[in-house]
């Protein structure tokens, strides 16, 4: 809502300089997003009148005129513009003004000629107005008169940003009453005294949804002046609030929309057939709006019709064919209540935002259309000339504002600290609102304008916002007594978060939204999520897998200038849209060398177990297992399923060599994606006794069949293996030389340990010869010697 | 040979022998089985005792001498080894070591955990929500009605069957409260989604919601507590605050907060647009509506709610000048926090 100062300070003057005000608004919350100037600073430049233009001796585009300034004599000004001529009037800057941009007006010779002053454009002087030649003023315009005092350009245009509660705010009207209350002084309200009819026309009125429309009022004013003009005060007003001048009638309603806040319309009698009818649309209902749009109505949007059908969409905008024009003489006004619910969401829909259902969405004072009808006509009939006649006024009206209970102790209880009976009832009061009763409950009624207080806590807000926030006092934050809970074995998304970046991976955080495309490549489980209304159809459905994002962002970074990349994130995977099946995923992506570039060592890429030996970094300690397993996203070779005790918490694999090389990739990335939930869970560390005696070590390597998975075998060793044997893990793969083909040898080292004595050589190698013939029986494995 | 020659000879042999072999060798002509000083030994079976016992101690002084001398020269050997092999194993330690590139969390992240870690200091818990909400989480149970204005101030993402991306962390507040009783203190991070993109927007967001309902926290403790956490968020004891009334339907009375601006100190700026002031929170105390919808007594519990943008809050303490740039992962920015 922009409006100027100066109309404000019309009906309410609070002793408060500009700024002053501003903050006065801005902290009862009614947020001044923009206070600026109508026109920059600049003095000495008064009204003139161009008594004389001659052709300079010197120049051919030049003038020499003789310009009266409202001193004794006129003053000899050369001037360059196309427009100067005698008779006009117009801006001149004296010698010794300054204008915008420290522009200082000196005496000078132009070609020779002596000038004593400048006539100004708009543009020189910094406010808006056709650039092309000096400013035209008006015949009117009193000679000698500063240009500032003239033009009322010591003014500024105030933009509040209004909370869709303070409906009541969106007028000159509602913005001083509140202005009236928070500094306390008076204010005088816009005048709207009733204007008698001068004779007896009317035009019907019926309402068919009086939920919608509790209230109707309709004027019909005949042989208004076609051709009468706005004053220059409206216009100017208009213009302050960003409206231009369109037409008298137009502008009229338009400034008691500004002025009350009551959105009226105007219609052309003369287009008018039969009677006005209030009713819901008719579905595929058509209407050409005054914007030049048109649209099919639907049935829950109420409709302004006559006998031919629909006319206006009630509340929002009038339509094309029963518009005011400049050949109007007969019109009827309508000035109505629209029930909020009756106009939200509808103009939105019909991709329209109009001041008029802006403010009906929001509330408008069930009491203002007969104001505001009266108001319209004194302002029509001055300017317009005609004759009015009688309100037509229809409708069973609004019913009047419930009283609320009202309790102080509940007020000191919230807001946190001891505030007067006095100055609540007296805040109160000052926002119009009628208090009665005393003691621990009061009555409190809202007025009629205002439509966001239905309850208690409606008026502890009114109280705390008027008596001030900054007045409320600070209190020292309160930590509780008791400590929070600190479960040693769990882990928090940052703990693991810091062991990636500790294993030199970059956290990214990616859009949750990807391509289908993307998505359908590295979706696991479930199906595409798409949204209604994506941003762009590259961000068009949830992401069922984090991979997606980080072979986006892996682009991004190969395609400026990286070569080597650790990423991971953490965030939601969308496996469904039901609550819990929105599981919190960590995932890493390694691409490039194994090791940053470096001088010492020679380069590898990376590959599956250094990306593996990241996983069981980040599992650590839960006891994890990877098996071969088929992801649409992973190389079917290189593919494991991880899992937690048997349960499935993830992948782990080199990316299909079909999506390297869709996505363009030089080599293929390692990812991996494990569910975060299953990372967090742990218990704390239990001691066990560790042995006094040392271990004895054995090392074996056996051949077996080179498909043979590494985690059945040792398994099933483990669970078969003598007890004394405390240990059973790999330390070579061996392929080549002195082993056959197909076949690979694996080299084994077994710890060996008793609780309670040395071991002997026999008692040794019985339990390796056991574990041979497990792997003998099982494996089909021999032993390489 | 006599001994004063035997002494003269091994101090000469011991002095030319270069390294530990070839003086364990020269070491062996003197103190050996065979050696000269063995040999002067062995001549004393052939003398008087009289004889014997001069003689006997003129020659372990000597020995001792071939001996003292025998030390020196090893230790002067070892020592010289010692010097040369220090000198060949001396490296350029200015060369780059040879670990992993560096990396670090995202800005989002380390912002985030500065939050959850000042208000866990003074007891609150983090809580969790869905990203995917319906419209009761996200809208209705929050006090905003199907077609209310405050509606459209959300550009709301859908999804077929009703559901909706949650257009601020608030929701959180209704799953807590429905399922837990007053004392409740929790904060909520995480991802937020609206359906706007320009160079302020990008359609995800962070935001970290708080709660805190309890039988007496007012208005009052709502200013203390929020104006201590900007101060030690931002690192300044004489940070000024502001609260302005505002409007969210789920909390009432409701306030923006404003800090002093931390670009210009107040003097007014472009990241300020001149006020001297940056809005960084909405906040209030929690509508009774809402306490109605979780199933919470409203005249018995009472508290206050608070939702902050992280990215913002970011931006400002990180200087960072672009929004669009946290979500662009470029690890060129992204390193710039490790």
């Amino acid at each position: 809502m922009q409006f100027s100062e100066a109309w404000l300070r019309s009906l309410v003057n609070p002793a408060l300089n500009t700024q002053e005000l501003g903050h006065l608004l801005t902290m009862a919350g009614l947020e001044v997003e923009a206070l600026e100037p109508v026109a920059p600073a600049f003095e000495q430049v008064v009204v003139a009148e161009i008594l004389s233009a001659e052709k300079h001796p010197n120049a051919d585009r030049l003038q020499v005129c003789q310009v009266n300034v409202g001193e004794a004599q006129p003053l000899t000004i050369v001037c360059g513009a196309p427009n100067a001529r005698a008779g006009m009037k117009t801006a001149c800057a004296l010698v010794g003004a300054v204008l915008p941009g420290d522009f200082q007006i000196k005496q000078a010779k132009v070609r020779d000629v002596a000038s004593f002053g400048m006539l100004c454009s708009s543009k020189e002087l910094g406010i808006a107005g056709d650039a092309a030649g000096i400013m035209e003023l008006p015949a009117t315009a009193t000679v000698g008169q500063p240009l500032r005092q003239w033009l009322n350009l010591d003014d500024h245009l105030i933009t509040l940003k209004l909370t869709p509660n303070r409906g009541d705010c969106l007028s000159l009207n509602g913005i001083a009453r509140e202005v009236a209350a928070l500094a306390a002084v008076p204010f005088t309200p816009v005048d709207s005294a009733p204007v008698a009819a001068a004779c007896d026309a009317t035009f019907p009125i019926g309402i068919a949804a009086e939920a919608a429309c509790p209230r109707y009022c309709g004027r019909v004013i005949r042989g208004i002046d076609a051709g009468a003009v706005s004053p220059a005060w409206m216009v100017e007003r208009l213009e302050r609030s960003g409206l231009r001048a369109i037409h008298p009638v137009v502008d009229v309603t338009n400034y008691v929309l500004l002025e009350l806040g009551q959105p009226m319309h105007g219609f052309d009698l003369a287009l008018l057939r039969g009677g006005i009818q209030v009713r819901m649309a008719r579905v595929g209902e058509p209407l050409a709006l005054l914007n030049e749009q048109s649209i099919t109505l639907s049935e829950d949007t109420l409709a302004i019709a006559d006998d031919s059908g629909a006319l206006a969409l009630a509340g929002i905008m009038g339509g094309a064919a029963s518009a005011v024009s400049a050949s109007s003489t007969d019109i009827f006004l309508e000035a109505a209540h629209f029930d909020p619910d009756a106009i939200a969401g509808r103009a939105r829909r019909y991709g329209l935002s109009t001041d008029s259902s802006h403010r009906f969405e929001r509330g408008v004072d069930p009491e203002l259309p007969r104001l505001a009808m009266e108001r319209a006509t004194r302002l029509i009939l001055d300017i317009c000339g005609g004759e009015c006649g009688p309100i037509s006024e229809v409708g069973h009206g609004v019913a009047a504002r419930a009283p609320i209970a009202f309790r102080p102790a509940r007020v000191r209880r919230l807001l946190g600290f001891d505030l007067a009976d006095a100055t609540m009832r007296d805040i109160l009061q000052r926002l119009d609102l009628r208090v009665a009763g005393e003691g621990e409950t009061w009555t409190v009624t809202a007025p009629s304008h205002r439509f966001d207080i239905t309850g208690e806590v409606d008026l502890i807000e009114e109280i705390a916002r008027v008596h001030g926030y900054d007045a409320i006092p600070v209190v020292a934050p309160r930590g509780q007594a008791s400590l929070l809970p600190a479960e040693e074995g769990k882990r928090s998304p940052l703990d693991l978060k810091k062991l990636m970046v500790a294993r030199g991976y970059q956290e990214i955080i990616t859009y949750s939204f990807i391509s289908q495309e993307l998505d359908q490549d590295f979706r696991a489980t479930g199906a595409a999520l798409p949204l209604l209304n994506p941003i762009a159809s590259q961000m068009g459905v949830m992401r069922g897998s984090l991979m997606g994002g980080l072979m986006q962002a892996l682009k991004h970074n190969l395609n400026h200038g990286q070569e080597r990349l650790r990423l991971f994130e953490i965030g939601r995977a969308f496996l469904s849209a039901e609550a819990d099946a929105q599981p919190r995923h960590a995932a890493g992506l390694a691409y490039g060398a194994a090791r940053a570039e470096q001088w010492g060592e020679p380069t590898r890429g990376v590959d599956f177990f250094d990306v593996k030996a990241d996983v069981e970094a980040l599992v650590h300690p839960l006891p994890v297992a990877f098996a071969p397993a088929e992801h649409p996203a992973l190389h079917p070779g290189q593919c494991a399923r991880i899992s937690l005790e048997g349960v499935a918490v993830g992948w782990l694999g080199t990316l299909h060599p079909r999506l390297v090389l869709s996505h363009g990739l030089a080599r293929a990335p390692i990812l991996f994606e494990l569910d975060l939930s299953a990372l967090l869970t742990g218990e704390a560390p239990r001691y066990q006794g560790v042995p006094r005696l040392p271990a004895v070590r054995r090392d074996i390597a056996v051949v077996v069949d080179e498909k043979q998975p590494l985690a059945t075998l040792l398994s099933t060793v483990r669970a078969a293996m003598p007890a004394l044997i405390s240990d059973f893990s790999l330390f070579d793969v061996y392929q080549g030389q002195g082993v056959e083909q197909g076949k690979k040898s694996l080299a084994f080292k077994m710890l060996l340990q008793h609780t309670q004595k040395t071991l002997t050589e026999s008692e040794i190698e019985s339990a390796v010869q056991e574990v041979v013939g497990i792997l003998n029986d099982q494996f089909n494995a021999s032993l390489r010697r | 040979m006599n001994l004063d020659e035997i002494l003269e000879d091994a101090e000469r042999e011991f002095a030319a022998a270069g390294s530990l072999p070839i003086l364990d060798q020269v070491k062996a002509r003197y103190l050996g089985k065979s050696g000269a000083i063995t040999a002067q030994m062995k001549t004393l079976g052939a003398l008087s005792a009289e004889e014997r016992k001069a003689a006997g101690a003129r020659i372990n002084h000597v020995k001792d001498q071939v001996e003292t001398l025998l030390r020196a020269r090893r230790d002067a050997i070892q020592a010289a080894e010692l010097a040369r092999q220090l000198a060949a194993e001396s490296i350029d330690v200015t060369l780059p070591g040879r670990g992993d590139a560096v990396a670090g969390l995202h800005p989002v992240t380390r912002t985030m955990a500065r939050i959850e870690a000042l208000f866990a200091s003074i007891g609150f818990e983090v809580a969790d929500g869905p990203e995917i909400e319906t419209d009761f989480y996200n809208f209705t149970a929050l006090n905003i009605p199907e077609n209310h204005p405050a509606r459209a101030m959300h550009d709301t993402f859908y999804l077929e069957g009703g559901n909706l991306l949650r257009t601020h962390t608030s929701p959180v507040q209704v799953h807590y409260m429905q399922n837990q009783q007053p004392p409740i203190r929790i904060i909520a991070p995480g991802r937020v989604y609206r359906c706007d993109s320009d160079v302020t927007h990008t359609p995800m967001f962070h935001q970290v919601e708080g709660l805190w309902v309890d039988e007496s926290v007012s208005f009052a403790d709502l200013k203390g507590i929020l104006a201590d956490f900007m101060a030690r968020f931002f690192e300044r004891d004489n940070l000024a605050v502001r609260f302005r009334p505002s409007f969210f339907p789920f909390t009432e009375p409701s306030a923006e907060m404003d800090i002093g601006c931390v670009i210009c100190n107040g003097a007014g700026c472009r990241v300020c647009s001149h006020t001297g002031w940056l809005e960084v929170l909405g906040c209030g105390m929690v509508h009774p509506n809402v306490f109605g919808y979780v199933g919470i007594d409203g005249e018995r519990y009472q508290g206050f709610a608070f939702g902050l943008g992280v990215e913002r809050l970011a931006m400002l303490r990180y200087g960072v000048d672009d929004l669009r740039l946290f979500f662009e992962n470029d690890v060129r920015f992204l390193k710039q926090f490790a």
